[in-house]
């Protein structure tokens, strides 16, 4: 069962008059790695940023379609694009978290980093919160190297661990799925190798959407991976098929790199 | 309360707005007695606080028979007698009713002694500041090695930091005295205090010069060095040109801090309502007038100095936009 | 000949560098000697009235405090407006103004402010000088929020939002965080700025030579004092001009400097 279910998506950006995506219709599944993969300016990050409506930090965009997302614990869908009130919206974020380009530590300390999120959400006892900082950072893999640093700024860390310490932030609100935008684009080989590890070890726990540029990287751990070219889905299908079978000319030419 | 803050700040940002539009109606409103009294005539109007007679009604009548009769009898109008030495400021209204005086008088007002003296003042503080502010910019971001171009830069920053009230005090005490055993004439006049202004604009439009100067990308100098170009020839055909537009904004806005700067130009432009007829010669500016006399003036007088301070708005608001909207927003 | 040119031009810019530094030199040179050789403890202890300065630096203080008091947070929240929540128009046509206002003459403000509160008040008060001087700072204020909140990454706000965090949350909890040191060195040196102030308070606060801390009255002010002192005839005047002087310059370069060690630590 799809945990997201995007149908007939249609974006345009404000000011332009030609829709940036058009009529996209896509899964994300459950407990599954979702890779977007395409040249830049294909849409994948526009897409993505879609899916929690974080567009909707600068006002003007169209919305076409549906993108729907699954309430585990009433097992009905609901369409994001119809939110409009401002608790609705966070509702949202808390329930589909991001990860960016760049590590994006708050200024504050590690501790407060990762309690941010619960906080905001209501938690205020002190014993829950240091559990869930404790866990999050034990399942970021960041506990061993900052348990005795808590209280210490994040701008201290270097930036793979400012990276999972963002993981753990956002996996610290247990949301249901987490959309990566290039996560390791800023990172050197070793740091992107530990992320990488990271995020296959968190589909137990939640529905992943990545975008990524690396093809390597797709390859290497997403289940299923969509190729999108110029605002258009031009191939979704499993992993393993869209790079040793893939159906499509365009996808072809862009996995074997000759162009994009 | 995502609600309220974001109502806050948008209420403090149109009090910017309320202000702005405020200083200008409050000041228009302040100087309107004079505003209908002396209307435009005020600004090419060099008498400041003089009397003179009025018609009374008798004489206008008497004129409007002269009229008929022979042009020849007619009194120039323009030709203004004064009446008395008293400096008092006459209340029209109270004149009216004195019935044993036949020559009514009132005070007259007008602006272009200040006005004269904030241009002046501020013309030769910018001849002189701006071949220095250029040389020191060209030191601080071309010739200078990096720690000495800190060093000097903060230096100069920190003369821009202090009170403009302390170059006034230094200039009447210290540099005027020099300036007038060299040029002669007086040590309270236009040419000394054209000069400490000119001190005190040099740290702000050096500064921002540089800061033009430093816009210049370095690959285009390093392809000039690299053609044989010495420093000079890359200074004058590579950066000036490229950061002009930059340049010459921050000439015109230090113009307008030296056009509204009160305390530096008060020390030394000897505060006096007479058009000067030589560089050393004292005279008054638009700040300094409001500043030593705003207390002691009432009536048509503080009328008049408001009608001065609207004078001074429009001119620094008008100079300002020049240079911020049209020069610097160029340049980025 | 071109070589000769350019050692020309390159010896005259060094020149105009040495002129300003020696006009730095010499102001600050004859500042010290001047205010150190009139310069006395007992000069925070007694009261103008008394021969001191002790009530014109703590009014100067109160006055500047006052100011900030009431021009950061209204400073801080439009320039938050401009740069978080403005959009198109308005929120660049506020930034305009505030640029205009920043460089409107002081005394301009001055006199408006005289006719706002001093003339419907009645009198000079302290009030009316601090808000003179709040007029001054906001705009300031206004100008580094605006520019310190533009440096903080967009993603960081993404970020906060990406986690179900408001808005004004976000502003609070993380952008403002983030840009904190440069706001408070933006604060420090409009602090610096106002507290040097002289014309805007001339007819709003005017001075007193007696301590005062009733804000309904005229209020001592140092650097009013100080005009009035250098323009009086006698020695003893003028020498505690300059002794008040050097010890406004003394505070504003420290503030200068403590703002400028800030960011540069940060660095």
């Amino acid at each position: 069962m799809p945990v997201m279910n995007i149908k007939k998506f249609s974006f345009t950006y404000p000011g332009v008059d030609h829709p940036s995506l058009k009529s996209i219709t896509l899964p994300i599944k459950k407990n599954k790695i979702t890779a977007l993969i395409g040249p830049s300016g294909c849409g994948k990050s526009t897409l993505l940023r879609s899916m929690n409506r974080i567009h909707d930090l600068y006002p003007g965009n169209k919305y076409d379609g549906k993108i729907e997302l699954l309430d585990l614990d009433t097992g009905k869908y609901q369409n994001i694009l119809e939110i409009k009130k401002e608790n609705e919206f966070i509702e949202l974020r808390q329930k589909v978290g991001m990860i960016f380009q760049k590590p994006t530590p708050f200024p504050m300390s590690i501790f407060d980093n990762v309690a941010y999120g619960l906080k905001i959400a209501g938690i205020k006892n002190k014993s829950e919160l240091k559990d869930r900082v404790e866990n999050a950072l034990k399942g970021s893999a960041l506990w061993k190297e900052v348990h005795d640093r808590l209280d210490k700024s994040a701008m201290g860390l270097s930036g793979g661990q400012q990276q999972r310490l963002c993981i753990a932030r956002a996996v610290a609100v247990k949301p249901e799925v987490l959309l990566f935008d290039e996560p390791t684009s800023a990172l050197d080989p070793i740091s992107t190798g530990a992320i990488e590890e990271l995020i296959v070890e968190l589909k137990k726990d939640v529905s992943i959407a990545i975008v990524t540029h690396n093809m390597q990287q797709a390859s290497r751990i997403s289940d299923y991976t969509a190729f999108m070219y110029l605002g258009d889905l031009i191939e979704y299908d499993k992993t393993e098929n869209i790079f040793l079978n893939p159906k499509e000319k365009q996808t072809e030419d862009y996995i074997t790199g000759r162009f994009g | 309360m995502e609600k309220i803050f974001q109502k806050l700040s948008l209420a403090s940002a149109t009090l910017v707005f309320v202000l702005l539009v405020g200083i200008f109606l409050t000041l228009y409103s302040a100087a309107k007695p004079a505003i209908d009294e002396f209307g435009l005539g005020f600004i090419t109007n060099p008498e400041w606080n003089k009397e003179v007679v009025v018609p009374t009604a008798q004489d206008t009548a008497n004129r409007a028979e002269a009229l008929n009769s022979d042009d020849d009898a007619i009194t120039d109008e323009d030709d203004v007698m004064i009446a008395d030495e008293d400096d008092e400021i006459a209340d029209e209204d109270e004149m009216l009713l004195d019935d044993e005086d036949e020559s009514v008088t009132k005070t007259i007002y007008g602006g272009l002694v200040p006005i004269v003296g904030t241009l002046l003042s501020t013309l030769i503080a910018l001849v002189f500041a701006l071949p220095i502010a250029m040389g020191i910019a060209v030191f601080l971001a071309e010739i200078a090695p990096k720690n000495i171009s800190n060093i000097v830069g903060i230096a100069i920053e920190l003369l821009a930091a202090i009170p403009s009230i302390i170059f006034g005090m230094w200039g009447l005490y210290y540099f005027a005295p020099i300036v007038a055993g060299i040029v002669g004439g007086y040590q309270v006049s236009l040419l000394t205090a054209g000069l400490v202004l000119g001190v005190m604009i040099l740290p702000f439009m050096a500064a921002i010069t540089r800061d033009s100067m430093n816009t210049t990308p370095a690959v285009l100098k390093e392809s000039a060095y690299a053609l044989g170009a010495t420093k000079f020839e890359v200074i004058k055909d590579i950066i000036f040109p490229y950061s002009k537009v930059g340049i010459i904004g921050s000439i015109i806005l230090a113009l307008g801090r030296a056009l509204g700067e009160t305390m530096a130009v008060a020390f030394l432009i000897g505060s006096i309502f007479v058009l000067p007829k030589a560089i050393n010669d004292p005279t008054i500016s638009i700040p300094v007038a409001m500043a030593n006399n705003f207390g002691e003036a009432s009536g048509l007088g503080e009328s008049a100095l408001f009608y001065l301070a609207l004078i001074l708005f429009i001119i620094s608001f008008a100079v300002i936009s020049l240079a911020k909207f049209y020069f610097l927003k160029k340049a980025k | 000949m071109r070589l000769l040119i350019n050692k020309i031009f390159l010896g005259l810019s060094i020149l105009s560098a040495g002129i300003g530094l020696a006009f730095l030199a010499w102001i600050l040179i004859t500042l010290f000697m001047k205010g150190l050789s009139s310069f006395h403890f007992s000069l925070f202890l007694n009261d103008l009235i008394e021969g001191g300065l002790r009530n014109l630096i703590i009014g100067q203080l109160i006055l500047a405090a006052l100011a900030s008091l009431i021009g950061i947070p209204l400073g801080m929240t439009a320039g938050i407006y401009i740069q978080e929540y403005g959009q198109g128009k308005y929120a660049s046509l506020i930034r305009d103004l505030s640029d205009i206002m920043m460089s409107a003459p002081s005394i301009v403000i001055g006199a408006f402010v005289y006719a706002i509160i001093v003339v419907p008040t009645g009198g000079t008060s302290g009030w009316a000088g601090a808000i003179a001087l709040a007029i001054m700072m906001i705009p300031v204020v206004i100008n580094t929020t605006d520019s310190m909140l533009s440096l903080v990454p967009r993603e960081l706000r993404e970020a906060g939002i990406a986690l179900g965090a408001s808005k004004y949350k976000v502003i609070i909890d993380i952008v403002i965080k983030a840009a904190k040191v440069g706001i408070m060195t933006g604060i420090l040196l409009a602090f610096a700025r106002i507290i040097g102030e002289t014309a805007p308070l001339l007819f709003t606060s005017e001075t007193s030579n007696y301590f005062s801390l009733n804000l309904n009255e005229s209020f001592p002010s140092l650097t009013v004092s100080i005009y009035d002192l250098a323009n009086e005839p006698e020695e003893s005047s003028r020498d505690l001009a300059w002794a008040a002087s050097f010890i406004l310059t003394v505070i504003v370069l420290i503030i200068n400097l403590t703002g400028r060690f800030i960011t540069r630590n940060k660095k």
